[in-house]
């Protein structure tokens, strides 16, 4: 009896800090979101599909990592659209017409990735342009150089590269596992590391953090650097998930990342913010996406529900924390 | 006109106002006096509509009124200038007295402003107010009197009946308060009822009819002006004995730590040089805007320095950032707890480790248990008031948010510590126990400076004194010969008499 409710209370308890945070509130509108079609199709629920599903979005969950904690650290990036796309295209470029090794051609895509990242860092920090601003023009920058230097036409990956995309450990494609993998890596940086610290602590209070000693700059000079390196690592995934790089791959995906990363708890004002809520961001768009074809919603109409959801998931999570104060 | 019985209020930790009484009569300009902390900028925020009163009554020409917003306090008549002016800097004058209730063009025009019509309005209440100047003009060519001025114009704008000032004069130059009081004198006669807040003396005997004293929340006297002596008014105002203000230890006060010579930065810091020993309490006295923060700022690395040197046990050291300050050992308790001190959306362990990251983690990874161990020792030793580790700052009382700021100066292991203004806006209990914590740390060896625009309390905790002045020294006192005529002797002199 007595241990029954000790359980009880530790559950309540853990409930009530649970609840407070944020996270549990986008983790909860996720499972709502999939009780919801298990019940309305038959579909939804099947191993295949639901493997599926995580493929689709996990390229837009590992692009949401890095604009995570871009801003947590009070800023905003709108290039990594353009650097996803771009990084895929010069891998595959390495790969198909300058014939480099896989390794190489991975590491240059990631390598282009991370000086975009940098690239925006130095904008932001040495030349004082707000982020919204730098990575707008930089948005516009890189795309135009894609299209630059393939004329727009598309470039073919290799096969055996193709593997890295398409292939499965047991019944869960790589994409599935690179994400997982890069969130886990990436949350352990955030909550257990001096430097994610900072992030969190510039995001919060710039002024503050500059006076204990932090250097806002070159904190801010990684997180735009990270987000550059992980926007180019999706995006040299995804052209083997492909097969084929684009030069108008990732267009306009800066939005369906702000978006996953704010659905996922975090603030456009910074400090605070969690990748596993990122995550959950971009697993509740994917899920819509899927469970809107599956219901046979015309596609005409997706964009706007989406849309839609996306309003009603912040605003729920407005007036739930409103109500706690 | 206006009366207020037994207004309470309670935010976390403090009670700012115990059963509060007030009134104030048409034509006639009632002072409001306390120290800071005492419950004005509370008691004046409630009659706003900003804060609402846990309870009391608020009576309007004898009908009890309920005021809950700032529109219903507008509406009853009632405005506040507060000290941070509420005008929009880019828009004219006549725009900002019509600011939310612009005029508009007749019929079918009525979306469309009335330019002529507010300009030549705006002209008859500037008159009214005293303030002869183009209406046209953006409130940010303003210099701030003129800027009050406009406040006062848009409290006549909507036929105020009472008009609240906030601490009026703390900005203003010798000059433009005579200005501002011929305007109190005009607003008076024509029937409106001033409220005067403020905790300079002088000002408050020359201009006020009648005073109510606030002390720690609480309402501790109403004077008629003309049958009070200073001293009467000062007691009521520090009422408590000194016994319970904290009397400091005598420290071993031994070799120079620090030297600062001809420091001068871009915000207006010149040639300011003085020497900081072990054991030392060096209060930096001095009105407000008379550069101390910003010597301390320039000495942190926060702001450049255009002239100086700095020399920590007789050693030249470049210190051009926080962090640099930080590494040799200083540490800085800004002025603003919000705004520099905390990141308030964090919680306490996390505020208090912040400065010293590095010796609560091992190769960059955070050790949760020295996180933990570090914060526990201070939330004991500076008896913190929180309900765990993990509270979120923001919600702490501000003595207790003060604290972790101390507390994350005190994880850095400092060896020279500056405090600016470490006990404003601190309730009493918390303001002693900061004072305590002071003297024993230069018990223990540290170097303190302290910035205070508390004179009492300047004189209570100091060694020395430096007096500043325009951005430079003015003076240096020894505990013996300081008192507060000749601090305000020394800060008040004027600069063609020459450096003391």
């Amino acid at each position: 009896m007595t241990t029954g409710n000790t359980t009880l209370t530790g559950i309540l308890t853990w409930y009530r800090r649970q609840a407070k945070s944020s996270t549990f509130g986008v983790a909860l509108i996720l499972l709502a979101l999939c009780i919801v079609l298990a019940l309305s199709t038959d579909r939804f629920l099947t191993q295949t599909n639901l493997f599926s599903v995580m493929r689709a979005f996990s390229f837009i969950a590992i692009i949401a990592i890095g604009e995570c904690m871009v801003i947590i650290s009070g800023g905003v990036d709108l290039s990594v659209g353009s650097i996803f796309g771009f990084s895929g295209l010069i891998t595959a470029i390495a790969l198909n017409r300058w014939s480099w090794s896989i390794p190489g051609g991975i590491a240059l895509g990631m390598a282009v990735g991370t000086g975009f990242g940098m690239v925006n860092g130095t904008l932001i920090t040495r030349l004082r342009i707000p982020p919204f601003i730098a990575t707008l023009g930089m948005l516009s920058v890189v795309r135009g150089l894609a299209y630059a230097i393939t004329s727009g036409y598309p470039v073919r990956t290799p096969s055996p590269y193709n593997v890295l995309g398409q292939g499965y450990l047991g019944p869960v494609p790589y994409p599935v596992i690179y994400m997982a993998a890069l969130a886990v890596v990436f949350s352990v940086f955030l909550k257990k590391t001096v430097q994610g610290r900072r992030i969190y602590a510039i995001g919060g209070n710039e002024q503050a953090s500059a006076i204990s000693g932090i250097r806002v700059n070159r904190v801010k000079m990684l997180v735009y650097t990270l987000a550059g390196l992980l926007a180019g690592i999706s995006g040299v995934i995804s052209i083997a998930r492909l097969g084929v790089a684009q030069s108008t791959a990732g267009l306009g995906w800066e939005l369906d990342v702000v978006a996953a990363v704010i659905i996922g708890g975090a603030s456009l004002s910074g400090g605070k913010g969690t990748i596993l809520g990122a995550i959950l961001g971009a697993a509740i768009m994917g899920v819509l996406r899927n469970g809107l074809v599956l219901l046979n919603v015309s596609p005409y109409w997706q964009q706007a529900v989406i849309g839609l959801v996306i309003i009603i998931a912040i605003a729920a999570d407005q007036m739930r924390r409103g109500s706690d104060q | 006109m206006l009366e207020v019985h037994g207004l309470s209020k309670r935010f976390p930790g403090v009670q700012a106002l115990d059963r509060v009484d007030f009134d104030v009569d048409a034509g006639e300009v009632v002072g409001l006096i306390g120290e800071n902390g005492a419950g004005k900028s509370t008691l004046i925020k409630v009659l706003a509509g900003v804060h609402r009163a846990d309870e009391g009554q608020v009576l309007l020409n004898g009908e009890p009124v309920g005021i809950h917003t700032p529109q219903d306090s507008f509406s009853l008549g009632i405005s506040v200038i507060f000290q941070e002016l509420n005008l929009v800097g880019n828009l004219s004058v006549a725009e900002n007295i019509f600011l939310g209730r612009e005029l508009r063009s007749p019929g079918v025009l009525r979306s469309f402003l009335d330019f002529g019509r507010t300009t030549q309005r705006a002209q008859q209440l500037m008159q009214q107010a005293g303030l002869n100047c183009d209406p046209r003009l953006a409130v940010e060519e303003l210099s701030l009197s003129h800027k009050q001025m406009v406040e006062v114009a848009k409290a006549l704008s909507i036929n105020s009946k009472i008009i609240i000032m906030d601490e009026p004069t703390s900005t203003l130059t010798g000059q433009e308060t005579e200005l501002l009081f011929q305007i109190i004198e005009r607003l008076k006669s024509s029937g409106v009822a001033v409220v005067f807040v403020s905790h300079k003396l002088d000002e408050v005997f020359r201009i006020c009819d009648r005073l109510h004293v606030l002390r720690d929340g609480r309402h501790v006297g109403a004077l008629q002006t003309a049958r009070t002596s200073r001293d009467e008014l000062i007691r009521l105002m520090v009422g408590r004995d000194l016994g319970t203000l904290f009397v400091k230890q005598e420290a071993q006060i031994s070799d120079t730590v620090l030297e600062v010579r001809d420091l001068g930065s871009p915000k207006g810091i010149e040639h300011v040089s003085f020497d900081l020993h072990r054991g030392e309490i060096l209060g930096f006295a001095g009105l407000v805007g008379s550069g101390r923060t910003e010597v301390m700022r320039a000495l942190f690395g926060i702001d450049k320095r255009t002239s100086g040197e700095i020399l920590i046990d007789g050693r030249p050291v470049s210190i051009h950032s926080p962090s640099d300050a930080i590494a040799h050992g200083i540490g800085f308790v800004p002025e603003d707890r919000q705004v520099q001190g905390l990141v308030l959306g964090m919680d306490v362990r996390q505020n208090v480790t912040l400065a010293s990251l590095q010796a609560v983690s091992e190769r960059g990874f955070l050790i949760d248990a020295r996180e933990q161990g570090v914060t526990g020792s201070f939330i004991e030793k500076l008896s913190i008031r929180t309900p765990s580790q993990e509270q979120i700052v923001v919600n702490l009382s501000g003595g207790n948010q003060q604290k972790v700021v101390v507390s994350k100066w005190l994880a850095t292991n400092p060896r020279i510590l500056i405090l600016d203004e470490p006990t404003r806006g601190i309730d009493v209990g918390a303001k002693k126990e900061i004072h305590r914590l002071m003297s024993q740390l230069a018990c223990q060896n540290v170097a303190i400076i302290m910035i205070s625009s508390e004179l009492s309390e300047i004189l209570a905790m100091s060694d020395r004194i430096v007096v500043m002045h325009e951005g430079r020294k003015k003076g240096e006192l020894d505990r013996a010969q300081a008192s507060q005529e000749k601090i305000m002797e020394i800060a008040l002199r004027q600069t063609d008499q020459g450096v003391a």
